[in-house]
C-alpha cells in the first residue's frame, strides 16, 4: 500500500466518520463518496441538508435532513387564542404567507359555525391568488438560477414586487399579512386599489409570456430539465405529493376546484392545468401556467366583488367551542392543512398543521436513487419547497 | 355561500357509505364512526386493525392519497384557561399535570386511552377526505408502519415518534427527523413543558383587537 492509497483511506475515513455523524447507516466501499449539501448552500434554498452517497457521478441514496429551522409551531399554537395563533403560521411558507390563514380560520369557523360575508369571501379569495403570484413567480425565476440562469430571477424579483405592493396596501404587510380573522378581514380594499391590481395582474401576464420563451424555450434549460426526476402519479399519490408537483403528473385535482372550502373559486371561470409527462419540465411548465390562470383568477374576482359587510357578527372574545375541524386548501406549495381539536377553551387544544413542502419533500429519497450529481439540483428545484413549510 | 350546502344529503349519504364498507371490511376492528353532513367523517378503529383499515381505505374507497399521520394526547392541558383568566396557572410539577382534575375528554367517534393515533387518507376521485383515529394504551405505545400501504408515512412516523413517543413497528429507519439526535422527550405530550411558558407566563386577554364597526365600551 502506497502512500497515496493511505491519503485516501483516511479520507475515506473521515469521509465515512461525517457519515455517521449524519446518522446514516452506511457502510463505505471503496468506490464510494458521500457529498454532503448544506445545510448552507445556495441549491438548498434554506438549510436544507442533503447527504448523498456517490458512486462515481450517480447518487447510490439521498437523504434530506431537516429540522433547521423546526420552530415548533404546533406545540406554540396550544398556548396562543385563536387570532394570535395567525400570527404564528404566516411564517409557514414565508413567500405566500396570506394563503397559510387561510385553512385556519376556515377551520376554526366551522368549529364555531360562523360564515364570513361574501365580500370577505372574495377577498380572501383574492389575496389568496396575490400570494400564489408572489410565490410562484419567484419560483419561475429561482429554478432558472439554480440551472445557471441568472438573469430570470432578477426579472422575478423585479415583478414580484408589484405583486408585494398590492398586498401590502391592502394589508399592511408585505410578507406577513396577518390580515384574516375568524368571521372576515380586517380591512375593506383601499380606494383605487381594484385598478391597480389589474393592471398589476396585465404585468405579470407579460412576465410569464415573457418566461415561457425565456426559460421554457430554452435549448439548455430543456436539456436539463426534460425527463429528470419522473414521478409516476401513483407513486406520487402514495407519497402524499401536491399541488403542482402532482398535477405535472397528469392528476387532475386542485383543491381550489374539488375542496369544500367556501372561498368563491366556483364563482369565476378558470381552468386547472396537468402535464402528463411529470418529470421536473412539466412542474416548471405547470406553475407557469397556474400564474397566468390565476391573474385571470384575480381578475374575474375583482369585477364581481360583492358589495357588503366584511365581517360576520364574531364575539369580542374568541372562545371557540369542542370539537374537531379540518380544513384544506389548495396553496402555493400544494395542499395545505389543519386539524384543529378545541374544547371549548380561549386556545386550541391541538392544532395539527399539515404542510405541503413536507409531504413533497418526502418522495426525494425514492426519486433522487440513480440519478447523476448535477440533476439532484434539478429535481430539489422543481418540487419546490420552502423550508419554513418543511420545517414548521 | 355555505360550502357544499345543496348537494349536503348527498355527500351524507357518499359518507354513510363509506363508514359502512370500512365496517364490512374491518368485522371486529371497527369501532366507531362520527359523521359531520356535508363536512366530514371519523372513523375509530381498534389497534390491531391499523394497517388493514389503511388498505381497505385505499383499495375499496379510493383512497389513494395519503395526506398525514398524527397523533393527540387527551391528557388535559396546564393551559387550559378559563374567560376571566389574566394569567396563566402557575407553573406545575409534572407530577401534578399526570393527576389532572379535569378527565379525559374524547373528540369525535370517542376513545378510550389518552393516545390516540389520527391518520388523514383523501380520494382525489370522490373529492371526500377520511379521519381514521386508533386508541394506544397507556402501557403498549406502539403500532403497525403504514409503510407498506402508504411509502409516503415513513417521515410522517418518524415525526409521530419523535414528538409523542410512539413506536412504529416494522419502521426501517425510526430516528429523529426534526430535533437534534440528542434531544429527551417528546415535545407534543401534554406534559412536555413549554419552557418559554415558564420564563414569561401568559400575558392575559390584553390585546383584543376592536372589530370595524363595533363600539368601544
Amino acid at each position: 500500500m502506497n502512500t497515496a492509497d493511505v491519503h485516501q483511506r483516511r479520507q475515506m475515513d473521515y469521509v465515512a466518520s461525517q457519515a455517521a455523524d449524519a446518522r446514516l447507516n452506511l457502510e463505505i466501499e471503496t468506490e464510494g463518496m458521500t457529498l454532503n449539501i448544506g445545510p448552507q448552500h445556495p441549491a438548498t434554498h434554506g438549510t436544507l441538508r442533503l447527504v448523498a452517497r456517490l458512486d462515481g457521478e450517480q447518487v447510490v441514496e439521498a437523504e434530506p435532513i431537516m429540522g433547521y429551522m423546526h420552530r415548533g409551531y404546533e406545540k406554540l399554537t396550544e398556548v396562543r387564542t385563536y387570532p394570535q395563533v395567525t400570527t404564528l403560521i404566516n411564517r409557514i411558507d414565508w413567500l405566500g404567507s396570506f394563503a397559510n390563514e387561510v385553512p385556519f380560520i376556515l377551520a376554526a369557523e366551522k368549529l364555531m359555525e360562523i360564515e364570513a360575508p361574501p365580500r370577505a369571501m372574495w377577498i380572501r379569495t383574492v389575496l389568496f391568488e396575490l400570494s400564489r403570484i408572489a410565490n410562484i413567480s419567484l419560483f419561475l425565476g429561482d429554478m432558472a438560477v439554480q440551472l445557471g440562469a441568472l438573469t430570470p430571477v432578477f426579472m422575478a424579483f423585479r415583478d414580484r414586487e408589484f405583486v408585494l405592493n398590492q398586498i401590502e396596501a391592502v394589508t399592511g404587510g408585505r410578507f406577513h399579512p396577518n390580515f384574516d380573522r375568524i368571521g372576515g378581514i380586517k380591512d375593506d380594499l383601499p380606494k383605487g386599489w381594484i385598478n391597480d391590481t389589474k393592471a398589476v395582474m396585465g404585468r405579470i401576464r407579460d412576465f410569464c409570456d415573457e418566461f415561457e420563451e425565456l426559460v421554457l424555450g430554452n435549448e439548455i434549460f430543456q436539456a436539463r430539465c426534460r425527463g429528470i426526476g419522473i414521478i409516476p402519479p401513483a407513486m406520487g399519490l402514495s407519497y402524499g405529493l401536491s399541488g403542482a408537483n402532482i398535477r405535472a403528473s397528469g392528476v387532475d385535482w386542485d383543491l381550489r376546484r374539488d375542496g369544500n372550502e367556501a372561498l368563491a373559486y366556483n364563482q369565476v371561470d378558470w381552468k386547472v392545468w396537468t402535464h402528463p409527462d411529470g418529470d421536473s419540465f412539466a412542474r416548471y411548465w405547470v406553475r407557469l401556467q397556474e400564474t397566468r390562470e390565476a391573474t385571470y383568477i384575480v381578475e374575474q374576482l375583482l369585477d364581481g366583488l360583492p358589495a357588503g359587510p366584511i365581517m360576520a357578527k364574531v364575539p369580542r372574545i374568541i372562545k371557540v367551542p369542542a370539537g374537531e375541524a379540518y380544513s384544506s386548501t389548495e396553496n402555493p406549495l400544494g395542499e395545505m392543512s389543519y386539524y384543529i381539536v378545541s374544547q371549548g377553551d380561549l386556545v386550541p387544544f391541538r392544532v395539527k398543521i399539515r404542510s405541503a413542502s413536507f409531504s413533497n419533500m418526502s418522495i426525494t429519497p425514492w426519486l433522487l436513487k440513480g440519478v447523476f450529481v448535477p440533476d439532484i439540483v434539478t429535481i430539489l428545484a422543481s418540487l419546490y419547497f420552502i423550508l419554513g413549510d418543511i420545517d414548521r | 355561500m355555505s360550502p357544499l350546502s345543496s348537494t349536503s344529503t348527498e355527500v351524507d349519504e357518499q359518507r354513510q357509505q363509506w363508514a359502512a364498507t370500512l365496517a364490512d371490511a374491518l368485522g371486529n376492528g371497527y369501532l366507531d364512526h362520527h359523521i359531520i353532513p356535508g363536512s366530514d367523517l371519523w372513523v375509530r378503529v381498534a389497534k390491531q386493525s391499523w394497517v388493514e383499515v389503511a388498505t381497505a381505505a385505499r383499495d375499496q374507497l379510493g383512497c389513494t392519497f395519503f395526506d398525514w399521520i398524527s397523533a393527540i394526547d387527551w391528557l388535559p392541558s396546564p393551559y387550559g384557561r378559563d374567560m376571566n383568566a389574566q394569567e396563566d396557572n402557575p407553573a406545575q410539577d409534572p407530577s401534578e399535570t399526570s393527576k389532572p382534575e379535569k378527565t379525559i375528554e374524547h373528540g369525535h367517534a370517542g376513545g378510550k386511552t389518552r393516545f390516540q393515533m389520527l391518520l388523514r387518507l383523501h380520494s382525489i376521485s370522490a373529492h371526500m377526505g377520511i379521519n381514521i383515529k386508533a386508541d394506544l394504551p397507556d402501557a403498549d405505545l406502539n403500532i403497525d408502519t403504514l409503510i407498506e400501504v402508504f411509502p409516503g408515512a415513513n417521515w410522517h412516523e418518524r415525526e409521530v415518534w419523535e414528538m409523542f413517543g410512539i413506536h412504529f413497528n416494522g419502521h426501517p429507519d425510526l430516528r429523529h427527523i426534526y430535533l437534534p439526535g440528542e434531544f429527551e422527550g417528546n415535545p407534543l405530550r401534554k406534559d412536555f413543558p413549554l419552557l418559554a411558558r415558564r420564563v414569561k407566563p401568559w400575558p392575559g386577554i390584553v390585546d383584543v383587537e376592536m372589530f370595524p364597526g363595533e363600539e368601544t365600551s
